[in-house]
């Protein structure tokens, strides 16, 4: 190499140092923008904000969405008690016939309109019209009239100890109040103006779909005097906005959050959080001590699936562990648990269940060969596009196949699985048999919310259970104000889904959140929620 | 040249309605009911069942794309099912980032894998042509997530030199919007660079070998102007091709890039478009796409042109 190649590798070099020198130097100067700012709470959750009117889906995240920006009169808190929320004092007759309400002094929507009883009553009408619970509410109100600005009043048809549990509805759909005028907008048309008067205003023109939503501290929001639990007292808010940032990629998340360029992550892979739970800058909290619940969905208009004694086989033959080891893994993140409406809700049982959901594979083959079995495969739909689900439907199969059922097992993407469990043709027209999914643990804590428990026949969800016990046991939960007696008809009603299962319950998972260690005041609430935080 | 040009414009008129139809098509006969998603999982059938009135999905399919190809004929490409806004606005949203992404990676990859390829022919056999040939194998073959992942593990978690993700617009500052675009425009130009720099290599290679290139060393020009005036312009044209074809691909497809460094682009919009059966959307999309591979496609041939006077259209 001559003199010319020694002063050309010369200059390559200083070429490099310098662009390195670059490089550093805009990193630098760069730093503080990949940090979040702190008086914003940046959040990623599990999926991305679509529709921003949650009386129209029953989608979670436009529930959440409705958390930050409306109010409900009454909420739920920690124990499973629904407590008085925009409400503030309530009155029921001795007779039940008569509720009488006054709301809170001091509420604003967010364009600075007091919240009126005309507001509470076009609002609970629209809501009464989408939501299964609303529905079944208002068969039992006769009237809802204005008694003043601010005061309201539920004239009945028959007593019912349904209103104030319905009212204060903590999943989807929930009673959120509106501006009547945003109410007025029928049920099945989407709302487009987005005034609340919860704690965070919608900031629309910051909205970007697949990108982020924010939502700013409403500044007119009075807060109720108790400290907040759960879904119910003081919604106080700490952070100046909140932003819901979209990021899919779950490795992609847990960098972001352990360098601070995230605060939130509310859906966190259970595969990562064994690595999470080693990053110093990262702690992982449990904030929705329900959790949420696996369930195993029938299809009962076909073969085989059409026979209940078939059905019931499958509850001898699941053993709840198994499925959560497939899908958790670790045990500090999931419960069996046999009680179909929630283990440690009030109405907790395992009447009628006691010798199922252990894998008990003997009884199980005994029953297939009663039922007279006659080698119909079951069509069992395979999500393979989310982890939270993918590892189930691998595990039905193997104990289906253990007690002398065929199985079809069809992989395909979720949204395929959505639009195909509402065929009701038979599976050689594009139906289906079967299909593992999982609900929020608090949308199965009631038979009056438990959506697929409605044994309505074509009035029931995906699967049409078909059932006039089960139907009239949760009316007669509806109408039964005394706890004690609403756990006796739950007992009724357990037995009776023994006989005649409409889903199988495969239990209970906990969803950490993950947060940055700098943050704190997380409310512990079934739904997620952003009132409390702080950040260091 | 006028009258080719007018030619090929005409000729995207039948390509852009094949691909209307079969986009169309392909959307509602893959399994899957937008309506049903839109819905909830709570839904029951009835609400579902409205639902599709109101989106117009219960109308028999002719009626459905004449709906399509009239709007479209007025430059309405819909409403997201979803989002309830223009499609077009959303497209234009995510026009910014993708292009922003394309560009960067694409002036990356040129400014490296040009030279490389050139050095590689001109050191035809030695070590030199062995590593550059080596490391484009590497990059051919490593998926770009790996590379994505490798990058921000030591660039932005240890070293701490760059953010681990997201865009900032060109609006909001030119310095931030190019500093948050090194990682992922690297990350996504290593096969670029691959695949660019074995063109040139090859291209070069032909070249080096014809008798005008033996007859400029003669004349004594050094080798730098050999190389550059002489060599490599006349390889230019397969170049220019692969680097044409390099941006309609990053274009219309950088989703995994997308996803691992959250740039909400079009890559990621066609994505969940398409995993929500958001007709409207995926169709503006696919459209779009299919013209920017015309337009690229029409702009390679326009360069031929100037970079070969042989060629005449």
């Amino acid at each position: 190499m001559g003199f010319s190649g020694i002063t050309r590798i010369k200059r390559a070099k200083g070429l490099l140092r310098a662009s390195v020198l670059a490089i550093a130097a805009t990193a630098m100067m760069q730093a503080p923008m990949a940090q979040a700012e702190d008086s914003v709470l940046t959040v990623n959750m599990h999926s991305d904000l679509k529709i921003v009117d949650p009386i129209w889906t029953t989608a979670y995240m436009s529930r959440n969405y409705g958390y930050m920006v409306y109010d409900t009169l009454f909420a739920m808190n920690t124990k499973g008690e629904v407590l008085p929320q925009m409400v503030d004092t309530f009155k029921i007759a001795d007779d039940g016939l008569t509720y009488d309400f006054t709301l809170r002094e001091g509420l604003k929507f967010h364009d600075d309109a007091p919240v009126t009883s005309e507001d509470v009553i076009a609002s609970l009408q629209r809501w009464g019209q989408k939501d299964a619970m609303g529905q079944k509410m208002l068969t039992f109100v006769a009237e809802m009239t204005a008694t003043g600005d601010n005061s309201f009043q539920f004239k009945m048809n028959e007593p019912t100890g349904m209103v104030i549990q319905a009212l204060g509805k903590p999943s989807s759909n929930v009673p959120f109040i509106m501006p009547a005028r945003i109410a007025a907008t029928p049920p099945g048309d989407q709302i487009t103006e987005y005034i609340g008067s919860g704690p965070f205003v919608f900031l629309e023109d910051e909205w970007k779909p697949g990108d982020k939503a924010e939502f700013a501290k409403f500044e007119g929001y009075v807060p109720r005097s108790e400290p907040a639990d759960g879904l119910a007292g003081g919604k106080e808010v700490f952070v100046d906005k909140v932003v819901w940032k979209v990021i899919r990629d779950q490795q992609t998340k847990m960098n972001a959050l352990s360098k601070g360029e995230l605060d939130v992550i509310e859906q966190p892979a259970h595969d990562l959080l064994p690595l999470m739970e080693q990053d110093e800058n990262i702690k992982l909290i449990d904030l929705n001590p329900f959790g949420s619940q696996y369930t195993f969905r029938f299809n009962v208009l076909h073969p085989p699936f059409d026979n209940p004694k078939i059905r019931q086989a499958l509850m001898y033959a699941f053993d709840q562990e198994e499925f959560l080891f497939a899908a958790v893994g670790d045990e500090a993140y999931f419960k069996t648990c046999k009680a179909m409406f929630i283990c440690g809700t009030p109405i907790a049982t395992e009447k009628g269940f006691e010798d199922m959901l252990s894998g008990n594979i003997e009884k199980a083959k005994e029953m297939i060969k009663e039922a007279g079995y006659d080698g119909t495969p079951v069509l069992l739909m395979h999500p393979t596009d989310l982890t939270i689900l993918e590892p189930l439907p691998p595990v039905a199969k193997a104990i289906m196949e253990d007690i002398g059922l065929v199985v079809d097992m069809q992989a395909m993407d979720w949204q395929t699985l959505v639009g195909r469990r509402n065929k009701q043709e038979p599976v050689a027209e594009g139906g289906w048999n079967a299909f593992i999914t999982a609900w929020n643990s608090v949308d199965n804590a009631s038979p009056l919310t438990t959506p697929f428990l409605n044994a309505g026949c074509d009035k029931a969800l995906f699967g049409w259970p078909c059932d006039e016990q089960i139907q009239s046991l949760r009316d007669e939960f509806s109408r039964e104000p005394d706890p004690a007696k609403q756990l006796a008809i739950v007992e009724k009603l357990q037995m009776r889904v023994a006989e005649y299962p409409t889903h199988i319950h495969l239990g209970q998972y906990l969803q950490p959140h993950a947060m940055g260690k700098n943050i704190s005041g997380a409310p512990v609430s079934p739904v997620p929620a952003f009132w409390g935080y702080k950040k260091d | 040249m006028w009258p080719y040009l007018l030619k090929r414009i005409l000729a995207t008129i039948p390509v852009v309605l094949v691909v209307m139809v079969i986009v169309f098509l392909m959307l509602r006969l893959t399994p899957g009911d937008p309506a049903a998603n839109i819905a909830g999982d709570a839904a029951t059938s009835e609400d579902i069942a409205e639902l599709r009135v109101k989106l117009g999905l219960e109308e028999p399919l002719p009626v459905q794309f004449a709906i399509y190809a009239k709007n479209l004929l007025k430059g309405d490409f819909g409403e997201s099912f979803y989002y309830k806004r223009p499609v077009m606005s959303m497209v234009a949203d995510g026009i910014e980032p993708t292009l922003s992404l394309a560009l960067f990676t694409i002036v990356i990859a040129c400014l490296i894998a040009v030279p490389l390829g050139t050095l590689a022919a001109f050191k035809q056999g030695s070590w030199v042509d062995r590593l550059i040939m080596a490391f484009s194998v590497i990059g051919f073959s490593v998926p770009v997530f790996v590379i994505g992942y490798v990058l921000i593990y030591f660039l932005a978690v240890k070293l701490e030199w760059f953010p681990v993700q997201g865009y900032q617009r060109i609006g909001d500052g030119v310095a931030g919007w190019a500093y948050r675009l090194i990682l992922p425009a690297t990350a996504l130009s290593v096969i670029f660079i691959a695949l660019i720099a074995r063109m040139t290599r090859t291209s070069v290679l032909e070249v080096l070998n014809e008798d005008y290139i033996r007859t400029a060393r003669a004349k004594g020009l050094p080798q730098s102007k050999v190389l550059l005036k002489h060599a490599l312009r006349n390889a230019a044209v397969p170049i220019v091709t692969v680097i044409g074809i390099a941006i309609a691909i990053l274009i219309s497809g950088v989703v995994v890039t997308e996803s691992v460094f959250v740039i909400p682009g079009l890559g990621l919009l066609t994505l969940d478009a398409i995993q929500g059966r958001d007709y409207p959307t995926v169709q503006a999309l696919i459209l779009l796409f299919s013209l920017v591979y015309i337009i690229v496609n029409l702009l390679i041939d326009v360069a031929y042109t100037l970079l070969d006077p042989r060629i005449r259209y």
